[in-house]
């Protein structure tokens, strides 16, 4: 019988081997270096296919620790099933303690929404994204989109917000508005909702966008300017929620899912479950909120 | 010498293939080819050379490979040249040769200070835009951030080519030929370039259209005063056009000077062939 030599171990601490993780860190580093640039790494294989999340696996198991508190949201929330089974594999890999307290955690990684709470310079916040390169939508071949960024030839990612005000009236394309950061690099913030790009600017925690699938990393260092894509006399709008509040809590001022019953009729729930247990509970946590301009 | 031009170009060469020495003494017309008797190599454009004026238009005739569009996309830098010296009076008084600025610095001549109309509207237009949105692309690389100026110069652009302003948000792959050829002007001119090139506008459009598309550009030319570079195989297109001509074949110029000299008494063998089966 063969013997092989690797199985008789079991998985190295936080699944992926130590070189790897090397890599992964100097890469984010390079990210962090480079606010905006999308730094392509290795992503290795791992128990999950590509596209599930496997870039912001590979940040948050390159970057835990024992002593780390980590969270794990899907669109808000702690309980889905994706956020459920990461954040168990992550614990199991690691021995970290994980929590559904936005406040406590030190390593949050999260899909499609960034926490409502005011994250700290304590803490990093991990984006699993599915398309890095924002000019993918108007240009098919990566050759031309890197030449594009380089030279920061921006115009035709402008067009499509131009088109988009032409065609609707405003310049939100669902989600995922493109940004300016640092005044540099185009990038997109993942597919979070506009609600939530103001967060982005000038924030003291630590946002690393990981794409899996597509072998990037981009960073959004702390106190970094970040500026969505608008024109001088068409801006950019968050997500208004006028005359509705939560139906479950009763408050207002957060991002809120429109949920519909059986006989078509539609309430309005807040988004961030961890957000809504607190209000529920006690008083509001900190929250940057945005106003729309006139 | 006069020294007030605007474009000056120097020896433009473009070699496809090996550009071994003595490959452009192998070619052109004396030689009846463009292509290299030892290597392959074809040569395209053969060290052309001349002069363009403020407000002049210039027109560039030839058979079919004879190196007239390749002469202008690589003015335009859709090419890289193989060898030659392009000076353009807007960039550092002209004292800099143009292939040999960095491609941000290309970018911006190419935006700003230059439109080009390509004979097929894909080239120019993107079709997946609207056609207000292809002249915003324009006046976005130009950094116009403002919606209402962009929809109102748009408008207004569209008007002068004579589009009607009520399909600005349609895409021009529902137009029909001539009108894509206007909007394809109308985005070249967005930035009010001192230079046009125009590349074979009217070949494929019908006679009727051909005639309305060139009463716009003259119309143009005459209101903006702009320069231009008018490539055609047409002569009827030259004459109507253009000041001054130059004839090329296989890539070399032949023949050259005032439109009306050059199809009133062609010199060159070439001319009067093409002059004598105009019809």
């Amino acid at each position: 019988m063969i013997e092989n030599l690797k199985f008789q171990h079991s998985f190295n601490y936080a699944y992926i081997d130590e070189f790897t993780k090397k890599e992964i860190r100097r890469k984010t580093l390079k990210a962090v270096c480079i606010p905006g640039y999308q730094v392509p790494y290795s992503s290795p294989e791992m128990p999950i296919s590509r596209g599930w999340g496997t870039g912001g696996l590979h940040l948050t198991l390159s970057l835990v620790g024992p002593d780390d508190v980590l969270k794990v949201i899907d669109q808000g929330s702690d309980a889905s099933v994706n956020a459920c089974n990461l954040r168990l594999f992550i614990k199991e890999m690691s021995n970290c303690a994980v929590t559904f307290d936005t406040a406590e955690a030190t390593l949050i990684q999260t899909r499609h929404r960034v926490p409502e709470e005011i994250l700290t310079e304590k803490q990093i916040l991990v984006l699993q994204v599915p398309q890095p390169e924002v000019l993918r939508g108007v240009e098919r071949h990566e050759a031309k989109t890197r030449i594009m960024h380089g030279e920061a030839d921006y115009a035709k990612i402008w067009v499509t917000l131009y088109e988009a005000y032409v065609r609707s009236g405003t310049l939100r394309n669902g989600a995922g508005h493109p940004i300016m950061v640092n005044g540099r690099y185009v990038a997109t913030p993942s597919p979070i909702p506009s609600w939530d790009v103001p967060n982005l600017n000038k924030a003291r925690c630590l946002y690393l966008f990981g794409a899996g699938r597509e072998k990037r990393i981009h960073c959004i260092p702390p106190f970094t300017r970040v500026e969505p894509l608008e024109f001088e006399d068409i801006r950019f709008k968050v997500e208004e929620f006028v005359g509705v509040r939560c139906s479950t809590s009763g408050q207002d001022k957060a991002f809120m899912d429109q949920v519909y019953a059986d006989d078509l009729s539609s309430s309005y729930v807040i988004n961030d479950s961890n957000f809504l247990d607190k209000l529920r509970k006690g008083p509001r946590p900190p929250q940057k909120l945005f106003t729309n301009p006139e | 010498m006069n020294n007030n031009w605007l474009l000056r170009v120097r020896n433009l060469t473009k070699i496809y293939g090996e550009a071994t020495p003595g490959v452009l003494e192998r070619t052109g017309p004396k030689f009846d080819t463009n292509i290299c008797s030892r290597t392959g190599a074809v040569v395209a454009v053969n060290g052309i050379s001349f002069d363009l004026y403020p407000g002049e238009v210039l027109g560039v005739v030839g058979e079919s490979g004879s190196g007239k569009s390749t002469l202008v996309q690589m003015l335009y830098f859709d090419q890289e040249v193989t060898a030659g010296e392009v000076n353009f009076k807007p960039i550092e008084d002209g004292n800099v040769n143009l292939f040999e600025l960095s491609n941000q610095k290309k970018r911006y001549v190419r935006n700003h200070l230059m439109g080009m109309v390509y004979q097929n509207p894909r080239d120019g237009l993107n079709f997946r835009f609207t056609s207000g949105g292809n002249i915003a692309e324009k006046l976005l690389m130009a950094n116009v951030f403002n919606v209402g100026k962009i929809r109102i110069r748009g408008a207004d652009l569209l008007t002068k080519t004579e589009v009607p302003i009520q399909r600005m948000d349609e895409s021009p792959a529902r137009f029909s030929g001539g009108m894509q050829q206007r909007v394809q002007i109308a985005k070249a001119i967005a930035n009010n370039p001192p230079l046009l090139l125009l590349d074979e506008v009217t070949s494929g459009l019908d006679v009727s259209v051909q005639a309305k598309v060139l009463d716009l550009i003259r119309g143009l030319q005459q209101d903006l005063g702009v320069s231009m570079i008018v490539v055609s195989h047409d002569l009827g297109v030259i004459r109507m056009l253009t000041d001054r001509t130059m004839v090329l074949k296989h890539g070399q110029i032949v023949e050259q000077g005032l439109t009306d000299q050059i199809l009133q008494d062609p010199q060159h063998g070439y001319t009067q062939l093409l002059v004598s089966s105009l019809l």
